[in-house]
């Protein structure tokens, strides 16, 4: 390995010579540093930090989307809280848009109408506000994606992984506030709707409603109040979350892919300063820059055309915003379940997709990274990140978690579905009533064996080389393939994996003279661990590999001595 | 920090007899911008360039922002606001211009050397540990708080107790529910002017004889419009309180052959026969599923459906939910005509509107 402590940059660009540059005033500067430095100490925190090493990955970016669009919603959003009212001061409408001129509304509405159509940048601003959110939860959830099927939620970085989950939950609830505040009929559904939740709540459910609206729905309060809420405490916890992930990331040093040279004792890539600072920050940039873009160019939440709220009006094809859609879809997919008994009722129709699995869908997600840790009895760090097929029953989780998420976000657009495609709504509910049970498990299953398959292709390329599309005729008329050897550095990072553990024997069970509840759930452990290892391929020894490969050039040989002599020579035959 | 990393496992965890040993770093590769002057003048050029196409940009928005109209003219360019189009356009171009350049200069003219940083377990040292949890039990065992439960106790009670300020002072976020959720605004009206059904939106009674089989009507109780001649409060029916009624009371009108309609039941039990006036029924508007207004009606079967989650109501029997997610029937309101032949109400819806809630069946009249 040849990475020196202080690189050969002899023959990089000029314009970025070895010694730094002394610019005019550097006696000035040196004299704040030094001023700065007796005050803040600030040496001993960039001496450690300033040329920190960030691995270089395509899929390293998601999260920096997530940042980046939130730091343009942030920017966005204050400038929008300039001009909008948050009031449901009923006023009479006297603005720029001609259609409504005239109408009553809450002030709230009128406020988003003249952002719109008063203040210049106002409706770009709106809308870029719109999409960034957008993009803030849609690059949470890719970004969330990539560190479970890479494996980068395991130890150490188990914490930060409920972080992310905790971000996507506030960033859930931060649109839908967000949305609401308009006071426009499409989003008035929405609240109408969440009050319905509320009150679907078991024992306090009417009082819920109550408080949060101030009296019966849809009252006067719930604008100013998810406002508070939108603008000040939940940016508030995200921003802190934010913090406390990036400062997580930074102490235990972002995962790599293995590669020659890239261990799990080590990081390898570029300094913060210059490549990645520059990378990093040129990429706020890029993420800005489509953001304005998209808002200046895509209409989103054109509330307009929607009017103002009222609770006697709505419109054919009202859906939330899409990341609210999947708990929609199950709102409306559910059988119509409702229990009468001692003078209760229970709305198992809203409880179920409502109240019951969006928090349990955000457990189930929050626990992933113990319960694969506590089947496998895996108690190590890991550094080195895992492709997607050499954990086979952790990417089939996902695939069946995803599986179960589309189906339902399907079914929160059934009515469109039904519409575009000429279909029966009936038949399309029954049809997800029953998939979203059965989907997930074939998805599950599918994903296992395609996993398997490629680790299979990964093993046979490493032992048999690779297909080089050269084929060989024998003189017996037979045809054969040339397989050629893999370059090392390829090889090598094919077998940088760890061996898969060995789940404990029953035997070993026995021995160990635990009793009772600990013998059953060692029990249950050691059978899940056979179910979640089974059918891997293993790495091979480096005798096996050496077999393998002998064997291989063997028959190269073979093939090169065939191509030598006989009829597979270019040209005429010679005789 | 940049330590030259050596190839052996030293101690790490994960060392295992590896197949194949690591090759190790790849030798690092100059760049054409690193071996040619030529080259690098050009990325130099192409960074400033983007830099300068960025200022331009943000010119060009100034320039949109001042000449550029908005408000009522906003349909220009292709049906974009020309305004919203250029200012988006201009200032997503100058900060686009800015990110290139300086993910250009990275790549092209930095350094490109790939440093290696060596990792150190997340845990602390057994060392820091020791020192660690020596200087809580100090502290702890100094503040004698473990030997002194009296002084501890009582500061928890302390503590804990202030919990309810927190819950108390949230109690004035709203009013108890009482029986709101029980009633509506409709009812029987006064002895000379019996509640009537007018149209939403442009409040006119509705004879009973001008709606023709299969017409659908959105009414609103008349006491909305003229609580005057209910003997209502006009505060009553104004601003907020105007809609929470809405959200209540919310009516569907709907004409059919009224051999088509199978009476069901009121809540005591007896038949709903007379609720209707020559095939026309009124059933409140309110899905009893999360509350959305529904509007989709089918005319040659009498389903009206809900367009939020699809609940499907049989207006010709009771409202009965025929497909969906709604648990119950839609209220069927009671309704007669006046000695003027418009459409009023009987009385009441007799069981609450909308949605679920827990203590719904509390219900008593």
């Amino acid at each position: 390995m040849s990475v020196d402590v202080n690189p050969d940059i002899s023959k990089v660009a000029t314009t970025n010579g070895t010694t730094p540059a002394t610019p005019k005033g550097g006696k000035a500067a040196g004299a704040i540093a030094t001023w700065a430095d007796e005050r803040l100490g600030l040496g001993t925190a960039l001496k450690k930090n300033i040329r920190k090493v960030f691995p270089d990955h395509w899929s390293f970016m998601l999260g920096e989307i997530a940042l980046w669009s939130f730091v343009v919603v942030l920017l966005t959003g204050v400038f929008l809280t300039l001009w909008f009212d948050p009031s449901m001061t009923e006023v009479q409408y006297d603005g720029a848009y001609d259609p409504l001129r005239g109408v009553h509304m809450s002030s709230a509405y009128a406020s988003a109408l003249d952002i719109s159509f008063d203040v210049r940048g106002g409706l770009l601003m709106r809308q870029m506000h719109h999409w960034g959110a957008m993009i803030f939860i849609a690059s949470m959830m890719i970004h969330m994606l990539r560190v479970y099927l890479t494996g980068a939620f395991r130890k150490p970085r188990e914490l930060n992984w409920i972080i992310g989950c905790l971000l996507l939950l506030l960033g859930t609830i931060e649109g839908f506030t967000g949305y609401s505040l308009p006071d426009d009929l499409l989003s008035g559904t929405g609240v109408r709707a969440a009050d319905g939740f509320m009150k679907a709540s078991p024992v306090i459910g009417s009082y819920m409603s109550f408080f949060l609206f101030g009296g019966e729905f849809p009252g006067d309060a719930i604008i100013p109040r998810f406002y508070a809420m939108h603008i000040l405490l939940i940016p508030g916890l995200l921003l802190a979350l934010v913090a406390a992930h990036m400062l997580l990331l930074v102490y235990h040093k972002h995962t790599q892919w293995p590669g020659p040279g890239r261990t799990e004792q080590n990081v390898v890539g570029y300094p913060m300063l210059p490549v990645y600072a520059a990378k990093a920050g040129g990429f706020f940039f890029i993420v800005f820059g489509v953001i304005a873009v998209m808002g200046g160019l895509f209409s989103i939440n054109a509330v307009w055309k929607y009017g103002p709220y009222d609770p006697s009006k709505v419109t054919a094809g009202s859906q939330p915003d899409w990341y609210m859609g999947w708990p929609d879809g199950l709102l409306r997919i559910i059988p119509p379940w409702e229990t009468h008994i001692w003078g209760i009722t229970l709305s198992w129709n809203v409880m179920i997709p409502i109240l019951v699995m969006p928090p349990l869908m955000l457990m189930i997600l929050m626990a992933l990274p113990f319960i694969e840790s506590w089947i496998t009895g895996d108690k190590r760090e890991h550094h080195l990140l895992q492709r997607p097929r050499n954990a086979p029953t952790r990417t089939a989780i996902m695939a069946a978690l995803m599986t179960f998420y589309g189906l339902s976000w399907a079914a929160g657009g059934n009515d469109i579905i039904a519409i575009k495609l000429h279909l029966s709504i009936n038949q399309i509910t029954y049809f997800l009533r029953a998939a979203v049970f059965i989907g997930p498990v074939i998805a599950f299953i599918i994903t296992r064996r395609w996993c398997i398959s490629l680790q299979r292709h990964d093993e046979e390329r490493l032992l048999h080389g690779y297909e080089s599309g050269v084929l060989v005729r024998s003189p017996e008329g037979g045809y054969a393939e040339k397989h050629l050897p893999l370059p090392e550095a390829k090889a090598y990072t094919l077998t940088a994996r760890d061996d898969d553990p060995t789940p404990e024997t029953p035997e070993e069970i026995e021995a160990s003279g635990a009793t009772g509840r600990g013998l059953r759930l060692r029990r249950l452990r050691a059978r899940l661990a056979t179910v979640f290892f089974a059918d891997n391929v293993r790495k091979p020894t480096a005798e096996e590999l050496h077999e393998a490969q002998h064997h291989a050039e063997h028959e190269l040989h073979e093939l090169e001595a065939q191509i030598a002599a006989g009829p597979n020579r270019h040209g005429p035959a010679e005789h | 920090m940049t330590d030259a990393h050596n190839n052996d496992a030293h101690g790490g965890e994960l060392a295992v007899a590896e197949p194949i040993p690591d090759p190790g770093l790849p030798e690092h590769q100059w760049r054409p911008t690193d071996v040619d002057p030529a080259k690098e003048k050009r990325a130099e050029r192409q960074v400033a360039t983007l830099f300068g196409l960025s200022a331009l940009s943000t010119i060009a928005f100034l320039v949109a922002y001042f000449t550029l109209d908005i408000g009522d003219n906003w349909h220009v360019i292709g049906g974009f606001g020309a305004s919203t189009m250029a200012l988006g356009v201009f200032l997503g171009l100058a900060l686009l211009c800015i990110g290139v350049g300086v993910i250009h200069w990275a790549r092209k003219l930095m350094a490109d050397h790939e440093l290696v940083e060596l990792r150190h377990p997340a845990r602390s040292s057994d060392e820091d540990r020791e020192v660690a949890v020596q200087a809580i039990t100090d502290g702890i065992t100094e503040s004698g708080i473990g030997r002194r439960p009296l002084i501890r106790n009582s500061l928890l009670g302390a503590v804990g107790l202030l919990g309810l300020p927190a819950v108390v002072l949230l109690r004035d976020l709203g009013p108890l529910p009482g029986k709101k959720l029980y009633h509506t605004i409709w009812g029987s009206g006064t002895k000379d002017a019996p509640m009537r059904i007018v149209r939403d939106g442009i409040w006119t009674p509705i004879l009973a004889s001008d709606l023709e089989i299969g017409d659908l009507v959105n009414c609103q109780p008349d006491a909305l419009h003229n609580p005057e001649r209910y003997d209502i409060d006009p505060s009553e029916v104004e601003g907020v309180n105007l809609q929470i009624h809405k959200s209540k009371a919310s009516l569907i009108l709907l004409r059919m052959d009224p051999n088509d309609i199978k009476p069901g039941k009121d809540a005591n039990g007896e038949s709903r026969a007379n609720w209707t006036v020559d095939g026309i029924v009124a059933y409140s508007k309110i899905c009893t599923h999360v509350g959305c207004p529904i509007s989709l009606n089918e005319r040659t079967t009498h389903h009206l459906l809900c367009p939020c989650h699809q609940s499907t109501f049989d207006l010709a029997d009771s409202g009965k939910v025929v497909f969906g997610p709604a648990g119950r029937p839609l209220p069927q309101l009671p309704i007669t005509v006046d000695d003027e032949g418009y459409l009023v109400a009987q009385s009441d819806f007799d069981e609450p509107v909308g949605p679920s809630f827990w203590e719904r069946d509390y219900y008593e009249r």
